[in-house]
């Protein structure tokens, strides 16, 4: 008996190992990322580095023009997905009886949500870019990336619009209220904070992505920032990969490359942080 | 009386009126999709007007830009199916097992930091994962294994592996912290140690939702783009060994497009790769979706 309960402690000592071994890892994967990149970029980051163009062929100079670039189209996904993925998780968390229509629109936001980076970058390609005749634009890569964190934002707000007490949706009700005015009176301001982590996710989403941008928005080099939303711009994920695989010289940008990447890092993570430590506010104040 | 009877009806007709609308956005995602499918098949179609089916899925030679060109794929969804299998292989265990420490294993305090390590794991743009493999993995690989090339299948599938972990690991943790309480303190009040409740009750009750995870990382994983075009080498050849550079399909699709003509063969050829590589990503969330509506987690109910 003892010696079969020995072995029966052993083996749950060893799994639990091996759990927080696995878990371990998952923590060093992402230091050693952020290490390897951050060591050697972090030297290049400068005011000039931030504030003017490539300059000599993209071999010296800074990253203004992808900076620009990368805010503008992320800024743009979020004016096109925000409203539609709001309004498409009121509809569901509001509106929605189960049944076959609710699960073909469930079934499509799955799916759209595993659809390929790069097949949005065909897509973008073949409707925004050629059949709606808007060419490589800030706006053409805006409605591909939109369409892309589409299914992130209706995540999100419908989760949010989930937490909201049905108590307020009956109180507001009772009082006379219609469905909509609940909604846009009641619902709607308690879900905003949810709603805004959701959008905040999303921006830092469409700001990581390259390949849905790169048959429609981002080109190799751009001597100016963009004007309007019909312009091509530069942007942060594609001028790592242009200067990583296709530069003139990829030994002596390398510094570059790093900087870009500690940047591009910077503003991804750091939207991130800012979504989890709004969350864990937000989870306290409840 | 009257009036108020009218208001009624146009408040009526104006709720009504709000419901379709919200109704109608709501179906934009399914619209999306159905305009993917569209444009791909629009664009990728002409394709086997040149050459057939069979020999543009089972071709064995990629040479897009010759004269004749080659437009077989076979190839690159070798190389698709080879690195997401090995990235499969190394994310699954350290995803799950990751989750079971998450889930059961983890102190709150230590949880609460955890959790967010791998949100932001999950959050690092592919790019830069493409990048750190391209310079410090494949040098490193190149030196420690004494092989041409760091740049390989080998190296791809282990990036992917950092990008599928996390989607791994948050589902099936997810899943696992949700089975009944009654379960597990059943369980414990029989005599079963931890890791036994773990075994025999947690795991097999949650196991739709971990196979669901599963799906969707490796789907994550065939469909990851620039991983794979800045780390696996880009030879369009089946590889002999794991050490060997090949060019999965989202990496041709990414590399190509920029020189292929406009609506050349290879453009379509191109859009046509899309076709297959949209047709795997929608079979594994079909499964995965099928699997978790089909075998809905187990609830003390059922008990």
């Amino acid at each position: 008996m003892e010696h079969i309960n020995g072995r029966r402690r052993l083996l749950e000592n060893s799994m639990f190992w091996l759990f927080r071994v696995a878990a371990i890892i998952n923590g060093i994967a992402l230091l050693a990322v952020v290490y390897f990149i951050a060591s050697r970029g972090w030297r290049a980051i400068n005011w000039t580095f931030l504030t003017e163009p490539p300059l000599d062929s993209m071999t010296k100079g800074g990253i203004l023009p992808c900076i620009v670039g990368t805010i503008c189209l992320s800024m743009g996904a979020m004016l096109v997905a925000l409203p539609i993925g709001v309004a498409s998780a009121v509809y569901l968390s509001e509106y929605a009886r189960p049944g076959r229509v609710l699960r073909i629109i469930r079934l499509g936001i799955n799916n759209l949500a595993g659809v390929p980076s790069v097949v949005f970058g065909l897509f973008g390609l073949a409707f925004f870019v050629i059949y709606l005749d808007m060419g490589i634009s800030i706006l053409a890569g805006s409605l591909t990336l939109g369409a892309l964190t589409l299914p992130v934002i209706i995540g999100a707000s419908e989760e949010a619009f989930r937490a909201v007490p049905g108590t307020y949706r009956e109180a507001s009700l009772g009082l006379g209220a219609t469905k909509w005015q609940t909604i846009y009176r009641v619902v709607f301001p308690s879900a905003l904070p949810g709603i805004l982590t959701g959008a905040i996710l999303g921006l830092s989403r469409a700001a990581g992505e390259t390949a849905p941008i790169m048959f429609t928005a981002a080109v190799f080099f751009s001597p100016s920032l963009p004007a309007s939303i019909f312009d091509d711009v530069m942007a942060l994920p594609y001028h790592i990969y242009v200067l990583a695989t296709a530069g003139t010289d990829i030994e002596a940008t390398r510094h570059l490359q790093y900087g870009t990447a500690v940047v591009l890092i910077l503003i991804v993570l750091g939207l991130n942080l800012m979504a989890i430590i709004y969350r864990a506010h937000l989870q306290k104040r409840k | 009386m009257q009036r108020t009877q009218q208001s009624g009806k146009s408040r009526k007709r104006k709720e009504q009126a709000i419901r379709s609308l919200f109704f109608i956005i709501a179906l934009a995602s399914v619209m999306a999709l159905g305009f993917i499918m569209y444009f791909l098949f629009v664009e990728g179609l002409p394709v086997f007007s040149k050459v057939s089916v069979k020999d543009f899925v089972f071709g064995r030679y990629w040479y897009p830009t010759s004269q004749p060109p080659d437009f077989g794929i076979f190839p690159l969804i070798v190389a698709s199916m080879a690195v997401t299998g090995l990235s499969a292989a190394m994310s699954i265990p350290l995803g799950v097992l990751a989750a079971l420490y998450l889930a059961e294993a983890a102190a709150p305090r230590v949880r609460q930091w955890v959790k967010p390590v791998v949100e932001l794991l999950a959050a690092l743009p592919s790019v830069v994962i493409g990048f750190f493999g391209m310079v410090v993995v494949a040098p490193f690989l190149q030196d420690l294994l004494d092989i041409p090339t760091g740049l390989n299948l080998f190296n791809g599938a282990l990036m992917l592996a950092f990008m599928s972990v996390p989607t791994i690991c948050s589902i099936s943790e997810d899943a696992i912290y949700s089975v009944p309480v009654e379960l597990k303190e059943a369980s414990l009040a029989l005599g079963a140690t931890h890791w036994e409740t773990i075994a025999r009750v947690l795991l097999p009750a949650s196991l739709s939702g971990i196979c669901t995870a599963i799906i969707l990382g490796m789907s994550r994983a065939i469909g990851e783009t620039m991983v794979v075009l800045m780390v696996t080498g880009g030879a369009a050849m089946v590889p002999e060994s794991i050490f060997d550079p090949v060019r999965p399909m989202p990496a041709s699709i990414a590399a190509e497009m920029a020189e292929a003509p406009f609506r050349g063969s290879h453009y379509h050829a191109l859009f046509a790769t899309g076709i297959v590589l949209f047709i795997f990503t929608l079979l594994f969330n079909l499964l995965a979706d099928h699997i978790s509506h089909r075998y809905k987690q187990t609830g003390a109910a059922t008990l």
